[in-house]
């Protein structure tokens, strides 16, 4: 199955620009698909002094996130994310600077957008395809014209509740779209041991729409996302996109893939960065120079810097924080574990 | 002849030595083999046994639970291991419903021999689902057996001693203990390990009051029990080792002589281990011996936090549990 591609890894345009994508959003694409490279390094260097716990970089996948995510209406369609869809919740409207909080375990970046239609980046895999089925279904039943969009991995396909999820979401016609994001590796362990189908093909298997996509062409990912979502709102159904991509850094920042990936592999998969090819294309086509790419950085380090200065300015951590929102009616028991608790800080030291 | 080495070490010299000397025993889980397994556990035994039986699995806790009973029921003695202990929560089916109840369910015609070992607790700063400690979820279910050693020693003994044993075993391993040292004899074969030895045994011994805990428990009481001796309160610890079945003896036997018993865990109190503890002790002959009533230090009920406070404040630390064993003291002056 030959994945879907509008920009040949050269950056040569070989169909159409995808309708929906003016002058802004095309450069607002390469921007926010930059922000997600530099984001990256400031980020494992914020770890790396001891201010972020555990990150997990999204280099490489930028283009899947970000095209996906622009063929969306974040005014209307809901994000159900797998941990590394910063972008797409940038996108949705998440403060940079709550996701920092999130990332160190400051209560306060568990603070989602009023609009609720953003839900919390999910570790446990796989687990939240089977909320976004639900939802998806829910806006069907309450006639909300809208739809879900739904990241996780190749690794996280394996597990039995992708695949319930997506075969509910065809028994129903739930309006949702599955991105998996194939980039090779489940941490150490590479695409052949994950599974020996192609994923794309497990759509027909569950009677919804499916496409495999060149990942790390922005473009070609929101045409495919854009059908997708058009399909869904017409009651066409669900439909499940593999981005077909390629993890260019380590797992997270407390892995370390020189003990697992093939320098040349890595080598060869750096010859088709998304950014890379996405940038060739904007510049011929006159929407990208130098000036821009400064102005962009210069943003990027601003909205960086802004977000780091909302990290600070959190304070510390309310020490009695752990109590609250265990349950959204407290019972007695943990009142007065809470109560007994602070009692002893302040009557403590 | 005794060696230093980590728990870590301990059970991956048990893997070895059960893989070099029984063909059936294969291990499964994400991530084991070139990477070692998320806690290093399983390193060097790709190279040593190969990909057969070192088995990188798909991201499918289920299936790699099914499959392990299957493969026990056929004659394999496979030892899985889920990458967090949280995540045995996608294989409930075929642990709870088939590995438990199999031989029951077949009249004895079919044994399960298999081992899930399961990494968990906090104090990694890993989170809620990355975090928990759920052995009371096992312990009570018939059919299963729940060892959780607290040393380098027990934990290369148990390991071998689970895969020795006819019926499923769940190890419970903590995340903090992997790299905690101590002296470990490493044993020549299967054999050598009786699961009969798997007992309640004292980490040390004082007259003043019963503290008894498993797994990470141990070390903390053991540190609180220093921390007591300091003010000239000698605190017996006891380490339960196996969960299900429990022996009480040692426990009954200890607060008779004592007549104080605090049990200290890092899962939270409500229907935990602990109760199990004390109400066997209430309703023992230890009862007419206890000067107080026993108390528990437990994990709170909150879920695991991820900021480090936070998560500190939730499990039990040392000074929780000398704060209790003060006030137990106290209580019958
Ligand atoms: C249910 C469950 N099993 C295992 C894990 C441990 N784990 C975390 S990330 C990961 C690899 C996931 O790979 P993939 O879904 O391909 O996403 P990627 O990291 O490549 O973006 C594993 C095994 C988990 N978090 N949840
Ligand atoms: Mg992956």
């Amino acid at each position: 199955m030959e994945p879907l591609q509008l920009l040949a890894p050269d950056g040569t345009l070989t169909g159409d620009v995808p309708d929906g994508l003016d002058e802004d959003r095309l450069v607002g694409m390469m921007r926010l698909m930059l922000l997600g490279r530099r984001l990256d390094q400031k980020a494992i260097a914020l770890q790396r002094r001891g201010k972020l716990g555990t990150y997990a970089p999204l280099s490489g996948q930028e283009a899947a996130s970000v095209g996906s995510s622009f063929a969306m209406d974040p005014d209307v369609d809901h994000l159900v994310p797998q941990y590394r869809e910063q972008l797409a919740m940038l996108h949705w409207g998440l403060p940079l600077g709550t996701y920092l909080l999130q990332r160190y375990g400051h209560p306060r970046g568990a603070e989602l957008p009023e609009h609720r239609r953003l839900y919390p980046q999910q570790v446990a895999l796989a687990a939240h395809a089977p909320h976004a089925t639900g939802l998806a279904w829910g806006l069907r039943l309450r006639g909300e014209r809208a739809a879900v969009i739904c990241h996780f991995g190749d690794g996280a396909s394996s597990e039995g509740d992708a695949h319930e999820a997506m075969n509910l979401a065809g028994v129903t016609g739930a309006p949702v779209i599955f991105v998996i994001q194939n980039n090779g590796w489940a941490i150490s362990v590479p695409l052949h041991l994950q599974t020996r189908g192609v994923i794309a093909r497990r759509a027909d298997g569950v009677g919804i729409a499916g496409e495999r996509v060149d990942g790390n062409d922005v473009l070609a990912m929101y045409a495919a996302t854009r059908r997708a979502r058009a399909r869904a709102l017409d009651g066409g159904g669900a439909t499940l996109i593999e981005a077909v991509t390629y993890r260019l850094g380590a797992h997270t920042t407390a892995d370390d893939p020189t003990k697992y990936v093939d320098a040349d592999e890595l080598e060869d998969a750096r010859t088709r960065d998304p950014l890379t090819r996405y940038r060739t294309w904007l510049t011929g086509a006159g929407l990208w120079d130098e000036a821009r790419e400064e102005a962009a950085v210069a943003w990027i380090d601003e909205t960086v810097d802004e977000a780091v200065r909302v990290f600070d300015a959190a304070g510390p951590v309310d020490p009695g924080a752990m109590f609250d929102h265990v349950y959204a009616d407290e019972p007695p028991r943990l009142a007065r574990q809470r109560a007994e608790y602070l009692a002893a800080l302040g009557g403590g030291a | 002849m005794a060696e230093v080495m980590s728990t870590s070490r301990a059970i991956n010299a048990a893997m070895r030595v059960a893989m070099a000397e029984d063909p059936r025993v294969f291990l499964a889980g994400e991530d084991i083999g070139v990477y070692g397994g998320a806690f290093g556990v399983t390193d060097g035994l790709l190279g040593e046994f190969g990909a057969e039986r070192v088995r990188d699995t798909p991201i499918s806790e289920d299936i790699i639970v099914g499959m392990a009973v299957g493969a026990a029921i056929t004659g394999m003695r496979p030892v899985i291991e889920m990458q967090f202990s949280d995540f045995v929560v996608n294989a409930m089916d075929p642990l709870v419903n088939q590995a438990a109840k199999l031989h029951f369910m077949y009249g004895g015609n079919v044994t399960v021999p298999m081992v899930l070992r399961l990494p968990g607790g906090g104090g990694t700063g890993a989170a809620e689902q990355h975090s928990q400690s759920l052995e009371a979820w096992f312990a009570h279910v018939p059919g299963l057996k729940v060892v959780a050693p607290s040393t380098p020693q027990d934990a290369h003994d148990l390991l071998l001693a689970s895969i020795n044993d006819p019926d499923p075993v769940v190890l419970v391993e903590h995340k903090l203990l992997y790299k905690a040292e101590g002296p470990v004899e490493v044993r020549g074969s299967l054999a050598e390990v009786d699961a009969a030895f798997a007992g309640t045994v004292p980490r040390r011994t004082g007259g003043d009051l019963t503290i008894v805990s498993y797994s990470r428990g141990c070390a903390v009481a053991l540190d609180a029990a220093e921390a007591l001796a300091a003010d000239g309160v000698e605190a017996t610890v006891l380490d339960l080792r196996s969960l299900r079945p429990l022996d009480l003896g040692p426990v009954i036997a200890s607060v008779t002589a004592t007549g104080r018993l605090l049990v200290t865990h890092e899962a939270p109190g409500p229907v935990g281990v602990g109760a199990e503890v004390v109400a066997g002790v209430v309703g023992s002959e230890a009862f007419d011996h206890l000067l107080v009533p026993p108390v528990r230090v437990t994990g709170r009920d909150n879920p695991m936090p991820y900021a480090p406070g936070l998560e500190r404040a939730t499990i039990p630390q040392v000074e929780d549990v000398v704060a209790a064993a003060r006030r137990l003291m106290a209580e019958d002056d």
